[in-house]
């Protein structure tokens, strides 16, 4: 990002800033905030029947005629040349069709880069993809085997033989750092932030922290490890794949293989967790191009393995946080620099250093972050970008702080809780921190927690409990569109190319669109998960929920206009203007007489329509410029660590969340135990283990890559404030990436108070802890 | 994984006839079938035995005897393993998941073969074991995971069972058929140091099969035993370190102490030393320090994994503590 974005950041916010709130979106705050039938209830999710039949279909079960299988064979070197390559044996081998190497891969353009400019493009790097002989990192693709069977392609895979001329890699974080580079903006925010002399403020401060914190590479595990089945139909593409980015890889694949952006479809109405990994990879673009090469159709799920060599992972990041506080609390100065892995050629920021700009008022900010460049596979992005490690730092120095101080945790906050955005001083749309932390506080029983480290003890086991805060921005994303049509007996189809990875996508919408056309559920269906369906953007920033809720809302308003005009004037609805009718009853209404009202069946019988049918669209979303706008959340962990042993085991972990309204409290109640789940995982097993000496990565199995177990999974309990965002469509805030954020310093600070060892870097293993 | 012939043996002799010289038998499947897929190993057939006889008797000197192809559940679920070597039982469920003991034969646990990540790496990784003279990327890599005791600069590779600890403890024997008839060698000398030859990593000959696993009579310290095991996760990972301790008292005195550790060695590690120490001493924490340190002396740790040496003291010194307090 650059300098050049930020003068037109700052450009748009200035003007931003003298609009009045009515002209925004969310200017009015939307009726349904207040008016719910079907929303905020405990509707089951409307995919769950054919998912636990096995009858949804996702992408590697597809079935095709005349399919193809494919496998990889990977790069062992991080950087150098492919000198010699031997494919004679792999293509003599039993059902082998095809082997593709940068010999005979067709053209390819660079795969357009995934950001703000252009919402069709996924690309997670641009480097060229089996173009060149040349290696950019360990795990590159060097051929694909297509054959007739997946075992087949697997052995004749192993019978290539490469030839590398390796140089010398950069590989090594630490040597990195001293020619790490230092970007112009993080998002869209200016990069460095210097406000107010930190430096001085620390030096004088009455207390004061000053630390460093680590945490490691992670790397995607979803259950459903990625997959396409590609075919080629009449010039056409037709990909079905395991995508949370419908359009944005349909877009770039057409842009890669020089098509139009219509002759190419993605279809993917079920994926197996997303998290951030489901983009547009090399594999993709690799299936595509072999598919072509052997005018036949090809399937590719990679194995766990290759999910670690060609999907990013989060890059390890090294936060150096100082706080200044005066005696009763008060934050004098927040210092966060900090280092983070970012390849050239990779997209996806980690913005880590973002944190501590929304939490906590402050006198004074020396905020800045640097990239390191290395010879790896770029970044992706993973659940909670940033302020997942981020929350990591700024909430174990919070921790820390008030045990300098002497101070409980939670009241540090309260003292310093951001009542307006301390950076900019924009107004919060809405933020009630502190009410999570007491309605969290409650539930966990924070009073029982002894304030001196190392006091509760059960045999061998010390007992500790500790807390944290999470945040995460809001987002709408401009664009998102939706489809609503009535049909003639008036039950109401709304389609979009949103995407359902698990959340909920459809069955909160078929909430939403009920409660907003005043209709009971089971006359509302909800279509999405394909490319020739109105436009989505990706479903990433938490932001999907809100841009398709602000297109419904959209769609409406268009309804109410087509509806009055075909009513005319034979209908009791007649001389109502607009903003005299609502929905209700599967029809329109007068708001002031609601005797005068006709059905939309009527409506379109009368003017002898099979249905009517419009399109809504989630316009810029100035509201975020205008106002702060974040959810925020208070994490508690109760933890025993064994005195023996070291072993680390969570009690009990309770997460409040103030994200603005829930819209269903059963699926919004399972983001949020995943969410923190995940953060469980950061913070006690989850570690890629890269060799720094040939940038390979070695934790290439579930056995190696230790996610939590069910064992490791404590009680959650979950609670919301439900305090509605006057500025959000429905009053919602997204809730699909806060429950990761702040997790990992809850369980570290707990750990602390347990044992009074202060552990700075993750994951928290035993052997730290001995 | 290369094409194999896939075979299913009718009985000991059928498979013993039809492994022939590059023949696998097959249990489980739960380690060998991943290494194949891997290309780690390599098999022109594999001899399915799973459906063999398997069997759990008590034997004629009143000890246990096992069939090889018993499953991992059922040997843990087993009334008598429970209460006369409740350590076996433990070892078990401490081991893999539900669905992997379920499919897990004792004889494949026996032979099942080291997790280093650079020995599964056979594009990426060098390893002597999997390739002798290729060079070990553990020894300076990831060796976190990897052996304090008898180790060799060839390989540093740790053997991940948790039921041969067990076994090792309780001076287990394994039944072997092969070319020369049948033999029995103690479970303590079946698998052997690497040295300069880590590719060899048990006393098997070419051709031969494990029949069963015989255990001794029962004794207090079979009885008083205990398995702890230390991980990084609390299921589905392997041994940081383990402790088998089994321990018998006679008038405020160690009459016996039967001692293995897992997850620091090539092998499952009997601390004969610390055994012999505590023979006629107090049952003490300090006593029990000592003496795990007689075995440790000889400890070497790599760059990742130094924390073992104190992790196997305290370990021991809580199950013999442990064990002890049942025991007064």
């Amino acid at each position: 990002m650059t300098k050049l974005q930020n003068a037109i950041v700052g450009g748009v916010r200035a003007v931003i800033g003298h609009v009045p709130a009515s002209w925004l979106p969310g200017g009015t705050p939307d009726p349904l905030i207040d008016k719910r039938v079907a929303l905020g209830g405990q509707q089951t999710r409307i995919d769950g029947p054919d998912k636990v039949r096995g009858a949804a279909r996702f992408a590697a079960e597809v079935p095709m005629k005349n399919l193809l299988y494919a496998s990889f064979v990977h790069s062992a070197i991080a950087r150098g040349r492919i000198a010699d390559l031997d494919v004679s044996a792999a293509e003599a081998a039993p059902g082998v069709a095809l082997v593709m190497t940068h010999h005979n891969a067709p053209k390819m353009a660079v795969p357009p880069p995934i950001g703000m400019t252009n919402l069709k493009a996924a690309g997670n790097h641009t480097l060229p993809i089996m173009q060149d002989a040349k290696i950019r990192w360990n795990g590159q693709v060097v051929a694909v085997v297509l054959a007739e069977t997946r075992e087949q392609a697997d052995h004749a895979a192993t019978l290539i033989r490469v030839g590398y001329e390796a140089v010398q890699a950069r590989t090594q974080f630490e040597e990195g750092k001293a020619s790490a580079y230092t970007p112009d903006s993080m998002l869209v925010e200016k990069n460095r932030l210097d406000k107010g002399n930190a430096g001085q403020k620390l030096a004088e401060a009455a207390f004061k922290i000053d630390a460093v914190y680590t945490t490691p590479w992670e790397n995607h595990n979803p259950i459903e490890p990625h997959a396409s089945t590609i075919v080629w139909q009449d010039g056409k593409l037709i990909v079905h794949d395991a995508t949370q980015m419908i359009h944005g890889t349909a877009g770039s694949l057409a842009k890669i293989f020089g098509l139009k952006v219509g002759d190419v479809q993605v279809s993917s109405p079920y994926v197996g967790g997303g998290f951030g990994a489901k983009g547009l990879w090399d594999h993709q673009i690799l299936g595509v191009a072999a598919a072509k090469l052997a005018d036949r159709p090809v399937r590719v799920a990679l194995s766990r393995a290759s999910m670690h060599r060609l999907i990013g992972g989060r890059t390890q990041t090294e936060q150096r946080v100082a706080l200044a506080a005066d005696a009763d609390g008060t934050l004098k100065a927040l210092l966060h620099h900090g280092y983070g892995v970012k390849p050239l050629h990779s997209i996806c920021d980690e913005g880590f250093s973002l944190t501590g700009r929304s939490l906590y008022a402050c006198e004074s900010f020396d905020i800045v972050q640097h990239y390191v460049d290395l010879d790896l596979l770029a970044n992706s992005f993973m659940r909670g970008p940033g302020e997942t490690p981020g929350t990591f730092a700024i909430e174990c120095a919070m921790d820390e702080l008030a045990h300098a101080i002497g101070m409980d945790p939670i009241e540090l906050r309260r003292r310093n809780v951001a009542t307006r955005d301390p950076v900019s001083g924009a107004p919060h749309s809405q933020s009630a921190m502190m009410e999570a932390y007491d309605l969290g506080a409650a539930r966990f029983g924070w009073h029982r927690r002894m304030a001196q480290p190392g006091m509760r003890r059960e045999g061998e086991w010390l007992i500790g409990m500790g807390c944290a805060s999470g945040t995460f921005p809001f987002m709408r994303m401009p664009g998102t569109s939706v489809r609503v049509t009535i049909d003639n007996s008036g039950d109401v189809h709304v389609a979009s190319a949103a995407h359902e990875m698990g959340m909920g996508t459809a069955t909160v919408q078929r909430q939403h669109a009920a409660d907003r056309l005043g209709l009971p559920l089971d006359r509302v269906t909800v279509t999405i998960g394909d490319s020739s369906l109105p436009f989505a953007s990706f479903a990433g920033g938490s932001s999907q929920t809100a841009s398709l809720a602000a297109a419904i809302s959209a769609a409406s308003g268009k309804l109410v206009a087509e509806l009055l005009r075909l009513a005319g004037n034979d209908t009791p609805l007649a001389g109502l203007k607009p903003a005299e009718v609502e929905f209700a009853d599967g029809g329109l209404r007068g708001v002031e007489d609601p005797a005068r009202n006709e059905s939309f069946a009527s409506i379109l019988r009368r003017s002898g329509r099979a249905e009517l049918s419009v399109v809504g669209e989630s316009g810029a979303p100035l509201e975020i410029i205008k106002y702060s706008m974040h959810s925020t959340s208070a994490n508690f962990c109760e933890l025993r660590v064994s005195e023996v042993t070291g072993e680390i085991r969570v009690n009990r972990l309770v997460g409040a969340f103030d994200c603005g309204r829930i819209l269903n409290a059963r699926t919004a109640t399972s983001q949020f135990k995943g969410g923190m789940i995940m953060g469980l995982g950061m913070a006690l097993t989850e570690e890629t283990l890269l060799d720094e000496r040939s940038g390979r990565i070695m934790s290439t199995s579930l056995a190696d890559y230790h996610v939590p177990v069910h064992l490791d999974v404590p009680d959650i309990d979950i609670l919301w404030t439900d305090i509605p965002d006057p500025r959000t469509p429905l009053g919602a805030r997204g809730i699909g990436e806060i429950g990761t954020t702040g997790v990992a310093a809850a369980i570290a600070n707990a750990v602390f108070n347990a044992t009074g060892k202060r552990v700075r870097d993750l994951p928290l293993t035993l052997d730290k802890l001995l | 994984m290369t094409p194999l012939t896939y075979i299913r043996a009718s009985d000991r002799a059928d498979a013993l006839a039809r492994a022939g010289s590059d023949g696998r038998f097959l249990g489980g499947g739960t380690n060998l079938v991943d290494l194949l897929r891997q290309n780690v190993e390599r098999a022109s057939a594999l001899v399915d035995i799973s459906s063999l006889d398997g069997a759990i008797r008590e034997s004629e000197s009143g000890g246990l005897f096992i069939d090889a192809s018993v499953k991992n559940t059922a040997l843990a679920a087993h009334p008598l393993v429970r209460s006369r070597y409740p350590v076996l039982a433990r070892a078990l469920l401490a081991g893999a998941s539900a669905q992997i003991r379920n499919m897990a034969t004792v004889g494949g646990n026996i032979l099942q073969r080291t997790r280093c990540m650079y020995f599964y790496d056979v594009d990426g990784a060098r390893c002597n074991k999997r390739q002798p003279g290729a060079g070990c990327d553990a020894l300076y890599g990831f060796n976190r995971y990897h052996a304090i005791l008898g180790a060799s600069d060839q390989c540093v590779a740790t053997h991940p069972s948790d039921m041969c600890v067990a076994l090792a403890m309780l001076d287990a024997v394994i039944h072997l058929s092969g070319a020369a008839g049948e033999r029995q060698v103690p479970l303590t000398d079946f698998h052997v140091l690497p040295g300069d030859t880590p590719q060899i990593e048990t006393v098997l000959k070419s051709g031969d099969l494990i029949t069963a696993v015989e255990l001794p009579p029962p004794s207090d310290a079979t009885v008083n035993s205990e398995y702890r095991k230390v991980r990084d996760r609390s299921s589905y990972a392997f041994a940081l370190i383990s402790v088998a301790g089994g321990l018998a008292l006679a008038d405020g005195q160690v009459a016996q102490a039967r001692i293995a550790l897992g997850g620091v060695a090539a092998k499952p590690w009997r601390a004969r030393r610390a055994e012999q120490a505590l023979v006629g001493r107090a049952p003490t924490p300090d006593a029990f320090l000592a003496a795990i340190r007689e075995d440790l002396i000889d400890a070497r740790p790599l760059s990742g994994n130094s924390f073992k040496i104190g992790l196997v003291e305290r370990t021991m010194v809580a199950v013999l503590t442990a064990l002890a307090g049942t025991n007064a």
